[in-house]
């Protein structure tokens, strides 16, 4: 029976040949993830019910990024809960301030997610792993602290979506163009329940930096996850990177697909999600006059090494708006150091911009950049819920973060093609 | 088992943020997270729930993170289920998880009204709004959610 490339990783992870849409599977799990705000609800289920080692020591990876370096007294006893919890399971990958990072950057980085594998993590966004080909999904504390139990985790097996990427993007045209555009196409709950598969030419014109913002970002349309074929550029990112053997899976040629949705890469143009949903995508031609209080360039989405190039090329040698706070969080303490090594650091605060240590802080509210009531801000960042970044009459902007370092410079949502 | 109460009404979309926003996520005890319920889309929402209330909404109920914060602060409100077109794939699965009832019902979801006394029954899936005489009739539960809930969630599950 012809299978989707998820359909292929989650059979094997099931030690089944084949399965099917709408299937109830148990899956082995190559990797559990939870942060500092999950992992202490999933460490209190497995004490109320007397669980206290995991499955593999080697295949769990706890990070502190959420609240840290921490904000408060109740988010550094969470951190001090999981930073307990790690020691006494000798936890391989636990990572805490001075070397974590944004979990969804930092994995990726290290290798400990790599082609083929089959990972949940008590975080949304850990979709993100399909830029390498795996199968990953967000899931709760619970579902987690059964995983890092048993190692297996059950699953409806997902119908999927497939997404035909042609043609080559303009010049500040990044993935997260592509992505906002895929939800405004298709809507918050376009995939619901189901894989978002990217295929085609336009695939070899997109970095890993890229894929990695698109896979993010699967979880906003609604999808389990979303998930690109390997290819040279996932191999050469991979190789001398990944710390365990790695496997390619492809989707057969005639695997059933819900829908097909097309995209011509060398048609989009900067894209702008309005408050207060991701779906409500505007061109930045069609944006209009919006005057900015802040701006946030980092988080899980756009955190990455060439986030912070393209921020750092517009910014060179400009100022930051009057009456603008422009944030600039590299997402890993690699991506920091390497902002310094690249003179990007200096750019940064030349023209006015702070530049924080890693952390999710501001993406949910957390720390780091809270608005007041009124203040908009643009993000390029995940989410523009209500109240997502601070008061619930604030308002964000989701963009690239060539549109974000150009509106940082006028104070108002623009457009870097024409700075 | 069925569930009787007053019914909480909301749209489409209705993120975790919030049910649940994220500066009251540095604490996960459910009193706490019961007290913020809500609080960014209905500010009196905890003033008025009562025991055994009912909350519908429409499509995507719960997109967004995937804390579980969320379903634990709607249950420790004193929701007894929550019904609506369609449930965001963590939410749905966090519920199940920790033992929220919620049942997928477009008819219900957008027919039911605010303020109207709605009974359920769990073992059937029939959904009866009592103020307005209408019936409705959810998709039951498949077997191994049923298996999960009558063991008292995942943990239970996996303790046995």
């Amino acid at each position: 029976m012809s299978m989707t490339m998820t359909q292929k990783i989650l059979a094997s992870h099931a030690g089944l040949e084949s399965v099917c849409a709408g299937q109830l599977i148990e899956a082995k799990l190559d990797l559990v993830l939870g942060n500092d705000v999950t992992s202490p609800v999933a460490i209190n289920e497995m004490n109320k019910f007397g669980k206290t080692s995991v499955f593999d020591k080697t295949r769990i990876a706890l990070v502190m990024d959420h609240f840290t370096p921490n904000k408060d007294i109740q988010s550094a006893m969470n951190c001090k809960q999981v930073r307990e919890f790690a020691a006494k399971n000798d936890i391989l990958h636990y990572y805490d301030v001075g070397n974590m990072g944004i979990e969804h950057a930092l994995l990726p980085e290290k290798g400990i997610v790599t082609c083929g594998d089959c990972v949940i993590g008590a975080d949304s966004h850990t979709c993100t792993y399909g830029a390498l080909g795996a199968f990953s999904t967000g899931v709760g504390s619970t579902d987690m602290a059964a995983g890092m139990i048993t190692g297996k985790a059950w699953f409806k097996v997902p119908s999927a979506i497939k997404v035909v990427l042609t043609g080559e993007k303009r010049k500040y045209v990044s993935g997260k163009d592509v992505i906002l555009h895929l939800i405004g196409k298709i809507g918050v709950d376009g995939a619901l329940y189901k894989s978002l598969e990217f295929c085609g030419d336009g695939v070899k014109n997109l970095s890993m930096d890229d894929r990695l913002c698109i896979c993010n970002m699967a979880i906003e349309c609604g999808a389990k996850n979303g998930i690109f074929p390997v290819d040279e550029t996932t191999l050469e990112y991979v190789n001398g990177r990944s710390l365990r053997e790695y496997k390619i899976y492809e989707a057969d040629e005639d695997a059933e697909y819900d829908e097909v949705v097309e995209i011509n890469l060398s048609e989009l143009k900067s894209t702008v999600a309005f408050p207060h949903l991701p779906e409500n995508t505007k061109t930045i031609d069609e944006v209009g006059e919006i005057k900015i209080d802040q701006v946030v360039i980092g988080s899980c989405t756009n955190g990455r090494m060439e986030d912070m190039r393209t921020a750092a090329e517009i910014l060179k040698g400009k100022k930051v708006a009057k009456n603008v706070r422009a944030i600039i969080i590299p997402a890993t303490q690699k991506i920091y150091l390497d902002c310094i090594k690249e003179g990007l650091t200096e750019i940064f605060v030349e023209a006015g911009c702070v530049v924080s240590t890693p952390t999710c802080g501001p993406c949910l509210g957390g720390h780091m950049g809270i608005l007041a009531k009124g203040e908009r801000a643009v993000s390029t960042s995940n989410r523009n819920f209500v109240g997502r970044m601070g008061h619930v009459e604030s308002e964000i902007y989701l963009a690239s973060p060539a549109v974000a370092a150009a509106s940082a410079v006028t104070g108002y949502v623009s457009d870097p093609a024409k700075l | 088992m069925k569930a009787k109460g007053t019914v909480h009404k909301f749209g489409d979309n209705v993120d975790t943020d919030v049910i649940i926003p994220a500066r009251y996520l540095n604490k996960s005890d459910e009193e706490w997270l019961a007290s913020h319920c809500m609080e960014d889309i209905d500010s009196e929402f905890v003033n008025k729930v009562k025991a055994g209330d009912i909350m519908v909404a429409r499509n995507n109920f719960g997109c967004g993170s995937s804390r579980e914060h969320a379903p634990i602060a709607i249950k420790a409100s004193g929701i007894s289920c929550v019904i609506a077109s369609t449930f965001a794939r963590i939410f749905y699965r966090n519920a199940i998880n920790i033992g929220l009832a919620i049942l997928e019902c477009d008819e219900a979801a957008n027919e039911i009204n605010g303020g109207d006394e709605v009974e359920v029954d769990f073992d059937t899936g029939v959904i009866s709004d009592i103020t307005t005489g209408k019936t409705y009739k959810a998709q039951p539960f498949p077997e191994f959610i049923q298996n999960i809930i009558s063991n008292g969630g995942l943990m239970n599950n996996i303790s046995k």
